[in-house]
This record gives C-alpha cells, structure tokens and sequence, in this order.
C-alpha cells in the first residue's frame, strides 16, 4: 500500500509539473496551442485523482494499523476509535500537508471543470494553482513523506493519537479550517492571473469574490470550530487564548473580510484595483505564514504539533510567491489604474476606505504582537511574553471603532449622503443605544446579566458596556434597513411586512444577507463582551462536600472510573442546584490515554443564554488524595456561538443569486425633455 | 470675584462666563472631584480581586504558554507554588509593581502576559497606535485629494442620452443604490 501512495505522490507531482508548464507555454504561445492547454487543464483534473488516491491510501492504512508505515505509528493505535483513524490523515506533520494538497487539488478540480465561464482567465489561475500545487508536492515526496516506511523492528501497536485531538469536533475543525486556508489560493490564483494577463474589466473580481466568500465561510466555520473546541476540551474555561497558532488562522480571515468590503468599491465604482489586488495577496500570503508558524517552530506555540525543517521550505516559497506577485505587480499596474474621484467625505466610499483601515491595522496588530517576542529577543537579548493582556489594550479599541464603522456605513449612499439624511436614518438608532447603555449602567448588578455595568469600576466593564451598545446601535440600523425597505415593497405591493422583508432580501441577497452577517457578528461580540462577567473557583470536594459560584450551589455525590480499551476514565458526579432547587447532574472527566500515556481533562459544560457552567476534574490533591474541581462561570458564551450560525446563514444567503429584476418602465417623454438638467446626487 | 477665577487667566472669555455662574462652578467642582474620586480608587481593591487581576497579568513558566491562573495542568511543576507566592505578595500588601518585579526576578521576562510599558516594551504598544494615527491621516488626504479632482468638464450642457448608453446609467444607478 505504501507502495502505491508514494507512486500516487509522485504521480501527482509529475502532473502538476506538466499542468503548470504545458500551462505556461500554452499561454504564452497563443493561437495554435489550444491542444496542449487542453492537456496541461487535464493534467491538473487528473492530479487531483492522483492526490485523491494518496489520501485514500494514507486512511486506508490507519484502518488497517499498517504501522510499517511511520506516520500510522507515530499518530494512531489499535484501539482508537473509527472516527479518530480516519481524523489521523490531518493529525499530524505529513497526514495534514498531503491534505492541504488534496484540498488544493480539489478547489483546482471544481474551477478546470468550470473553466468555460472565461477560458483565458481560468488557464491562467489554473497555472498559478499547479504552481502552488507543485510546492506542496515537492514537499510531500521530498521533505515530509507520509508513506515513509519504519526502519528495523515494527512495534506491535502505534503510539496515538494526540489526547486533545481526540474529540468529536477535531473530525471537522481541521478541514474547516483548511477548506478555509487552501480556499484563499484561489482568489489569489484570479488576481494573479488577471495581473499577468492585464485582464479588461471587473469579471474577475465577480469571479474572485464568491470564491471568496465560499472560502470566508470556511474559515469562519473552521476559526470558531476551533474556538469551541479549545472551550470544550482544554479545559481552561476560555476560547481564545491569542496564541500564535490562533492568530494565524484571524490574520486572513481579517483581510479576506477586509477585501470582501473593498471589492464593493472595484465593482460598484471601479475604486480600489491596486489595492483589491494586495489584500487578496496578503490574504493568501497570510493563510501560507500561518502555516509557517505552525510548522516551522520559530515561535513557540501551545498548538504547534509539528516542528522541522520544511519552515526552510515555506520561507522560501513565502519569498518566492512575494518576488513573483511584485515583479509582475511593478509590470502591469498600469492595468489598474482607475479614475478616482469623491463627491463628498460622508458617503459608502469613505466608510469602507475607514472600514479596510480598521480590518488592516487589526491584522498588522494581530501579526505585530505574534511577532514582538521574536523582535525583542533580536533588540534586547530577551523574549516577553505577548499575550491576551496585550491585546485586549491595543485591538479592542480599534475592534470598537470598527463597530461604530458597522453601524454607520450602511446608512451612508454611494457617492454622497446629506447629512439631513444621515440624521434622519441614524438618529433612532442611536438613541436606542444610549438608552440601554444608561439602562445598563444605572440597574443594579446582578451576576450572569450585563446589568450594573460600571465603567469606571474597571476597563473591562467599559469595554463591555461599549460593547453591548454599539452592538444595540448596529442592530437597531439593520432592523431599520429591513424595516424601510420592506414598507417601500409593502406599500407597492399590499402584502405584510414580513413578506416584504423577505421579498426585499430576496431582490438584493448580497446586501441585505450581508446585513445578517453583521447582525450575525454583534451577536458573537455580545458573547465576547460577557468575559468581562467570568468567575472561576477551585475547591477540594469529597463526597457531601459543598460548592457555591454565583447562583448556583455543586454538591459532590461520588465518583466513578471506567476502563476502556483506548483509555481509562474518572468521573466526578456532581448535583447541581440554582435557587436551591436541583436542576442538574454534571460529570466532568479525567481521562488517561493509554497509547499516548498521557492524561487529559474533559470538563463538564451546561449551557444557558445566561451563562455557562464549565466544571473541570483537575485530578487529585497529591497531598492527601482528596479530588479537585475547579468551576467557571463564563456569561453570554452561547451568544458567540448562536452568532457564528448567523453569520453563516447570512453568508449562504448572500450566496444566493437575485430574484430576477422587475420589470423596466420606460422613462417617460419628461424625461427626453429634461435630459439637459443637472443631476442631482443624494442618498 | 474675577481674581479668584481661574478661568479668566486663560483669556477664554466663554469659559470665563461658565465660571461666573455659581450652580455651574459649583457642579464643575463636584464632578472633578468625583472624577477625582474615581481615578483614586481605581486598581484598589480587596485581595481576592488583586490576586484575580494580577494572576491574569501573568503567566505560567512550565511552558503551557497559558495565563497563570488558568493554567489546567494537573500536576503543573509550576503554577501552584507561583499561585501561593502571589497570594502571600498581596496578602502582604505588596503593591502591583512590586509584586510583578519579583516575579520578573525570580522567572525573567517571559513571566508577565504583555510587554511592560518601559524601554523597548514601549514600542509593542506604540507602533499600533501610530500606524492607526498615521493610517487615518493617510485616508483623510486620499479622501481629500479624490474629492479635489476636478469633475469632466461639459462644453454645452449636457448632451441627450439615449438607447444603450441610458440602459447603462440606469444600471450604474442600480448599482450605485442597491436596488
């Protein structure tokens, strides 16, 4: 089998090869290659089957318990569990790299079979894809096998899998996020091409864009996957810790959702080409340093599970992919230039320039506190530590400002907006805002609820109150948005409110399930804003011992153990009583992992739109055997969840094409009189 | 009564007349002192709230590169004497700076969960703050400039549109207003 996987690689590769160079010189040939461009889009179809084939293989062997195979060895074992085997083609080194090429494969797959939307165009991204695909190829064959063979005695079981990749959600996360990753290559794929190709026109950025919602869609999936997962299994009560590895998967989610702002301007005012064009390089760019990081060791990381010497590989080809995109960037920007021209500093274009602004500067903060130990230790001979302190003082206030941005760009027209108007549509909303931020301030405090927020208290009850209110103030202007849209098409068509509203969507997808997205998106800041609510306490508890965290009361009643063939298990059973009425019994768990002979907590977790009561069995008192439990009381952390579903409904919304346009009146004979008047612009 | 006032020595004739008003110079002086009030209390606290706050400024060393009073690790070589260390600094009343100084000494750098605010640490801080300073002014001279450009200039009037070239405005106007 491993035979076979390894031929399959180097099939693969050998293909790329030719995709990418038959590719080029189809190109650049012109007239009279039709044929070998044919052949070269083939071979890059093909590759994917080759890739496909390595992969199969690869699991194929994690069920068989091939452990002459070194990776199979090093991240399975017998007893793992059947999910988990088939999870083991991404847990590891060589396994995740082999999937990022599948992946790649995969999108190359989908956009040579679509290839007749604009045939220059996609021979062109199908080049720049096979390059990319021959990168990560080279590293599969060359630096890091996945069908490297055991030297000498073969073991009679393989060491398993991670401990905290064995979870349910680890089965999805990874792909999600990777999905999310590999996407990005293709948006940059089109704007690389269209660069080389000085390609007339905005078609490509019709093109660009709904892959990259696709693919945004993916990493938001993927990045809060992860965050629910480091909730629900790392058992320190949080989602994000802002480790290097977590921040490298935001860095292109904030300039992919930067460009998807900007790519409104290109296309509704042919604004912002040149610079359209780098965030979706640096979006890409972003995606492959994320994975620098990851791989390459270089800044020490809770996640990174991987460190080798194939850093050297993606340091250059991080090199490579700069070079080329620049020199070719220098050649043709003439091809970008566009006519830019303002008519007044309130409208759309001046919020999404703030709004790119804002998204930019998060993610250069983002890469900045990701890379200061590094700079530190080269300054001053000595690493410091940058973590959630720091970036709760530097990117929450510029994630406030981008809020504000949220609220206001919406209500702002294209070209011009009068202040009159501005007034008009914002005044409610805002007043909405500041009476549930007085609200908030002047009610008493009560845990688990925003209420009693005191700013002055503490920084956090501030940024909470911020929060909570400018998310009040967004809400209220995308309620308004629906609200006056649907009463236009109300008062036209007859029919109620909510039909309209539906039928509004419906026309428009794009803006108004982008307005769910935001919706979507203040609904996981609420979330965020509860941490500024959080308790946590720790106790020693035997049997009939008593805990109290906020409103709730733990009552050990026993505990338990359990052995499985994979791992051994204890349980703690803990009654659980709001008001002093039992409500709940909750059994969080210490496991003990037998292949890997590492221990791992599992915490217990009982969710409200309130709050979450998160329960770890931290092991017992090395002292005198009693158990510890530590419990945490996190607020509003369902919120950020619910929210992520928004965001994604909206952006399958969004996805969703136009309801056809009504049907045209022709302009009255006024009109044809009227042709010499000036126009007049407004809202 | 005007030698008394402080406002009259800045020349401001406006807050002058603010500081003449009795009511409003008396409710400036309670909202200073509130305010006052307020910066003085803030960061104090009972030793619970101190040992919260400053736990969460620090991390643990065993490597978990995790906060130290969230680090989960059972049988942590690390976090537990660090944890009583610090709950006998605040018991003490040792202040917040002296307090992280002795970690510093004791663990190096490594153990505070941002950069200080002093030396090249400074710089951590600075920098986003800069690039979002200089990056608005950036935007406020582009938005100048674009808005600046002269418009096309029209020798008679405007000329009739008609045909395909009104079909096209009429989309741009689509466009422009999402409808």
């Amino acid at each position: 089998m491993a035979v076979i996987g390894s031929f399959a690689l180097l099939l693969a590769l050998a293909l790329s090869l030719y995709s990418f160079l038959g590719g080029i010189v189809a190109l650049v040939k012109g007239d009279g290659s039709e044929r070998l461009g044919e052949t070269a889009r083939r071979a890059g179809i093909a590759t994917f089957a080759a890739v496909l084939l390595a992969a199969v293989i690869l699991v194929v062997c994690a069920f068989q318990d091939d452990f002459s195979i070194a990776y199979i060895l090093h991240h399975s074992n017998r007893n793992l569990p059947g999910p988990y085997k088939f999870a083991v083609l991404w847990s590891g080194q060589e396994g995740s790299l082999l999937f990022w090429s599948l992946l790649l494969a995969a999108y190359g797959f989908v956009l040579r079979l679509r290839y007749k939307t604009d045939p220059r165009l996609f021979a062109y991204a199908s080049v720049v894809l096979a390059g990319v695909q021959i990168f990560f190829l080279s590293l599969l064959n060359f630096a890091a096998h996945p069908f490297a063979i055991v030297q000498g005695t073969i073991p009679a079981d393989g060491n398993g899998l991670n401990p905290l990749l064995q979870y349910p959600e680890m089965v999805i996360h990874p792909p999600m996020l990777y999905l999310g990753y590999v996407g990005f290559t293709v948006p940059f794929a089109f704007a690389l091409g269209a660069l080389i190709m000085k390609y007339p026109g905005e078609k490509w950025i019709h093109i660009t864009r709904r892959w990259t919602m696709v693919t945004w869609a993916f990493l938001t999936c993927g990045v809060f996957l992860g965050a629910h997962w480091a909730y629900s299994v790392l058992g320190w009560g949080g989602y994000w810790g802002w480790d290097p590895v977590e921040n490298a998967s935001l860095m292109p989610w904030l300039t992919g959702t930067a460009f998807l702002h900007s790519v409104m301007m290109q296309e509704k005012r042919g604004m912002l080409k040149m610079w359209n064009m780098w965030l979706v390089f640096a979006t890409f760019w972003l995606a492959i340093l994320g994975t620098f990081l990851t791989r390459s060791g270089i800044i020490s990381s809770v996640h990174a599970f991987a460190q080798s010497s194939i850093g050297d590989w993606f340091a250059w080809f991080l090199g490579i992919t700069l070079v080329v995109f620049v020199f070719f960037f220098i050649k043709n920007k003439s091809s970008l230039r566009s006519e830019h021209k303002l008519e007044s500093i309130v409208s759309r274009e001046s919020s999404f320039l703030f709004n790119n602004l804002l998204f930019v500067l998060l993610c250069f903060t983002v890469l900045w506190g990701t890379w200061f130990p590094k700079i530190s230790e080269l300054v001053q001979g000595n690493k410091v530590t940058v973590g959630a302190p720091f970036y709760n003082r530097v990117a929450i206030p510029v994630a406030l400002l981008l809020l504000i941005l949220t609220a206001v760009g919406p209500l702002l027209a294209w070209r011009k907006t009068s202040l009159e108007s501005l007034k008009r549509n914002f005044m409610w909303p805002a007043i909405g805002a500041i009476v549930v931020a007085i609200f908030l301030m002047i009610t008493p405090q009560s845990w688990g609820s925003p209420f009693g927020l005191r700013p002055w208290q503490d920084i956090a009850y501030f940024y909470s109150l911020m929060a909570i209110s400018l998310s009040v103030l967004v809400t209220l202007t995308v309620a308004s948005e629906f609200y006056r849209g649907g009463r236009v098409i109300s008062k036209h068509t007859g029919q109620g409110m909510f039909a309209s509203m539906v039928q509004l969507t419906h026309r428009n997808t794009r803006r108004y399930g982008g307005y769910i997205v935001h919706f979507g998106v203040v609904v996981v800041i609420i979330g965020f804003a509860g941490a500024a609510f959080n308790l946590d306490k720790e106790q020693e508890m035997g049997n009939g011992d008593k805990m109290t965290i906020g409103p709730y009361t733990l009552i050990c009643r026993s505990y338990t153990d359990d052995d499985a063939p994979n791992a051994a298990s204890e349980w703690a059973i803990l009654d659980v009583y709001k008001g002093g009425k039992y409500i709940d019994t909750m059994t969080p768990v210490r496991k003990f992992f037998k292949a890997s002979q590492q221990t791992s907590t599992m915490p217990a977790i009982r969710s409200g739109l309130n709050e979450d009561l998160y329960l770890v069995f931290e092991g017992l008192n090395p002292d005198n055997g009693h158990p510890i439990i530590k419990a945490h009381l996190n607020a509003l952390v369902m919120w950020i969840w619910m929210g992520v579903w928004i965001m994604l409904i909206g952006t399958v919304l969004a996805l969703i094409p136009n309801a056809p346009a009504p049907v045209r009146v022709p302009a009255p004979a006024r009109l044809e009189r009227a042709e010499a008047a000036p126009a007049v612009t407004g809202d | 009564m005007s030698r008394l006032n402080p406002f009259s020595k800045l020349g401001a004739p406006l807050l002058a007349s603010f500081a003449r008003s009795g009511s409003l110079r008396r409710k400036a002086t309670h909202t200073l002192i509130l305010c006052a009030a307020v910066f003085a209390l803030l960061g104090a606290g009972d030793p619970a709230t101190r040992f919260n706050d400053i736990g969460h400024q620090m991390m643990c060393i065993c490597g978990c590169n995790q906060i130290l009073l969230e680090c989960n690790h059972v049988g942590c070589p690390d976090s537990d004497g660090m944890r009583n260390e610090l709950m006998a600094a605040v018991s003490r009343g040792d202040s917040d700076s002296l307090v992280e100084q002795s970690f510093v000494q004791k663990y190096g750098p490594t153990v505070l969960a941002a950069p200080t605010t002093q030396g090249f640490d400074r710089v951590a801080y600075i920098i986003p703050f800069t690039a979002l300073f200089f990056g608005c002014g950036l935007i406020v001279l582009v938005i100048r400039t674009w808005k600046n450009r002269p418009a096309p200039a029209i020798a008679d009037g405007l000329p009739p549109v008609r045909g395909a070239a009104r079909e096209q405005f009429r989309d741009q106007a689509g466009k422009e207003t999402d409808l």
